[in-house]
């Protein structure tokens, strides 16, 4: 065959295989857009569950909303902080790459494992309960693999000379990391916890057995109390309760959405700001 | 007595030798150039006397260095306080992504050497001893990465010049810069030479003709001349050095 066909063909291929991975994507999206347009109103966004599978889903929002808060509140900080000890501080040696085998062993955990250890320490160990602050816990440890992979990768890809400059000028370890390193990563950081956002947000299992309320139509009162959360009113309204109109699933399936994205959208306008600030 | 005088030193990454029984004395308030051929070790002594090669892991040395008579490589050595007293500036022209009031700021924040009101004068006053401070008085507050690559190489040196050293150190300064550029720079080194002791590293011999007092010729990790750069360049001692400076290799 001529070459010049040859890779008319593997451009072909290529660009149907590209395709093919966004087919799934925009279908998705479709599907929910359309059927669960039809349930949203104001009404739906804005008041409680009257009963299982009827009224609205504001608790959920709230505490869908409040959960992601949270563990990103706890998650961010003690990744970040951690990212940066193993990127910059800690030297190659056994105990270093247990801790990096851990994270990357961490992060393939399945999620219902995640659960219930949640259940296990912070639910029953530490008497927590099943509430907000468990549930924020156990999202943590589940996010927290992405955020300082996300971090360490970060901080690596700021050139080495920046590092050598500021040493060179007589500044100490912590001043080079605080002034030219961490503002140049940042980004990166950032990208790091809008994945943790999109994780926290859309998981059951997590918070199936420490947070999630089945029913509970009024807010949160404190960190103790349990919560409604939308993926897994989700999950019980299209599988536990009988009769209830399939478009409510999409309903809420579409809420979820577009909580996640309003959330990434906010964390990606910041990470827009900073960069067009900070240029090198 | 020199300002930077070093005894027997011996560099090794891993178990590669770089730099072999290296002895030499630096004067005060002149410029030293290290000339030789790519690989010979020439910024690997240059990254000796402000440590900078303490960054890499698996180094080891042998021998002392002494400025002004004290071994920096004792135990209980001031990292921060010789790196103050012995400026670097780098090949490439690296300022921080900040503005240009900010890339010389920061050496005086760090330190916390002045007054807050003090530091707008102190930046002035560095900016002005490369000659910089001209043409970039009505943008201090703009990206230092406008500047072409010449004018960031000055503004390293003044961000440089900013901490107050002793010793500046720099590594192949000019070789990213045209020949017109090249010449500012040079020029500058001259003005700055009454002031400081300065130590330069460039594979260009005609620059190390044209501005060192004095010369080492290095050849794989040997200092294999030292001297008067006059007298290198017109009477070289070694065989070596005479077969690089006209050129045989290199």
């Amino acid at each position: 065959m001529n070459p010049k066909r040859r890779q008319k063909i593997v451009f072909s291929l290529l660009f149907i295989s590209s395709l093919l991975v966004i087919t799934p994507i925009f279908l998705i999206f479709f599907f929910i857009f359309k059927e669960g347009i039809k349930v949203i109103s104001w009404e739906f966004l804005t008041t409680s569950p009257a009963r299982m599978g009827g009224g609205g889903v504001f608790p959920a929002i709230v505490g869908t909303l409040y959960l992601t808060l949270g563990t990103v509140l706890i998650s961010v900080p003690l990744g970040v902080l951690a990212g940066i000890y193993l990127s910059e501080y800690a030297k190659e040696n056994l105990l270093t790459r247990l801790v990096k085998l851990a994270i990357i062993n961490l992060a393939g955990v399945p999620s219902i494992v995640y659960g219930l250890f949640g259940l296990g320490l912070f639910v029953i160990f530490l008497r927590f309960g099943a509430s907000l602050l468990s549930g924020c816990f156990t999202l943590s440890i589940m996010v927290l693999p992405i955020v300082i992979t996300a971090t360490k990768e970060a901080l690596n890809n700021v050139p080495q000379s920046f590092r050598e400059v500021s040493l060179s000028l007589g500044a100490t370890k912590w001043q080079t990391i605080r002034y030219c390193v961490l503002p140049y990563a940042f980004g990166g950081i950032l990208t790091g916890v809008i994945l943790s956002i999109g994780r926290a947000s859309g998981e059951t299992a997590p918070i199936l057995f420490t947070a999630a309320a089945f029913y509970l139509p009024h807010l949160p009162r404190s960190i103790f109390d349990q919560v409604m959360a939308l993926p897994y009113h989700l999950y019980v309204v299209a599988t536990q309760v009988p009769g209830v109109e399939r478009r409510v699933s999409y309903g809420i399936c579409l809420v979820l959405v577009v909580l996640v994205i309003l959330i990434d959208l906010i964390a990606l306008i910041t990470r827009y700001q900073i960069r067009k600030k900070k240029l090198w | 007595m020199g300002k930077i005088i070093a005894k027997n030193l011996d560099f090794y990454y891993k178990d590669f030798q770089a730099l072999k029984n290296i002895n030499l004395e630096i004067s005060e308030k002149k410029i030293t150039a290290i000339i030789g051929p790519s690989g010979c070790g020439k910024s690997t002594l240059l990254r000796c006397f402000n440590r900078m090669n303490d960054l890499i892991e698996g180094i080891r040395l042998e021998g002392e260095i002494l400025i002004d008579g004290v071994n920096i490589y004792r135990d209980d050595s001031d990292l921060l306080f010789l790196r103050k007293k012995v400026g670097m500036v780098f090949q490439r022209p690296n300022p921080f992504a900040l503005s240009i009031y900010e890339n010389i700021a920061f050496g005086l924040k760090i330190h916390n050497m002045a007054k807050r009101k003090e530091i707008p004068k102190i930046v002035e006053d560095c900016l002005n001893s490369v000659h910089l401070l001209d043409e970039v008085r009505d943008r201090l507050n703009t990206s230092a990465l406008k500047l072409s690559l010449e004018q960031k190489q000055r503004l390293c040196i003044a961000r440089t010049l900013a901490v107050k050293p002793e010793v500046i150190l720099m590594d192949e300064p000019c070789s990213a810069l045209d020949p017109l550029a090249t010449l500012k720079i040079e020029e500058l080194m001259q003005e700055l030479r009454k002031d400081y002791t300065i130590v330069i590293v460039t594979h260009n011999m005609q620059q190390a003709a044209r501005v060192s007092d004095e010369t080492g010729f290095m050849l794989l990790g040997e200092l294999v001349e030292f001297g008067k750069t006059q007298d290198i360049f017109t009477r070289p001692g070694d065989k070596r050095t005479e077969d690089y400076i006209t050129g045989r290799f290199g």
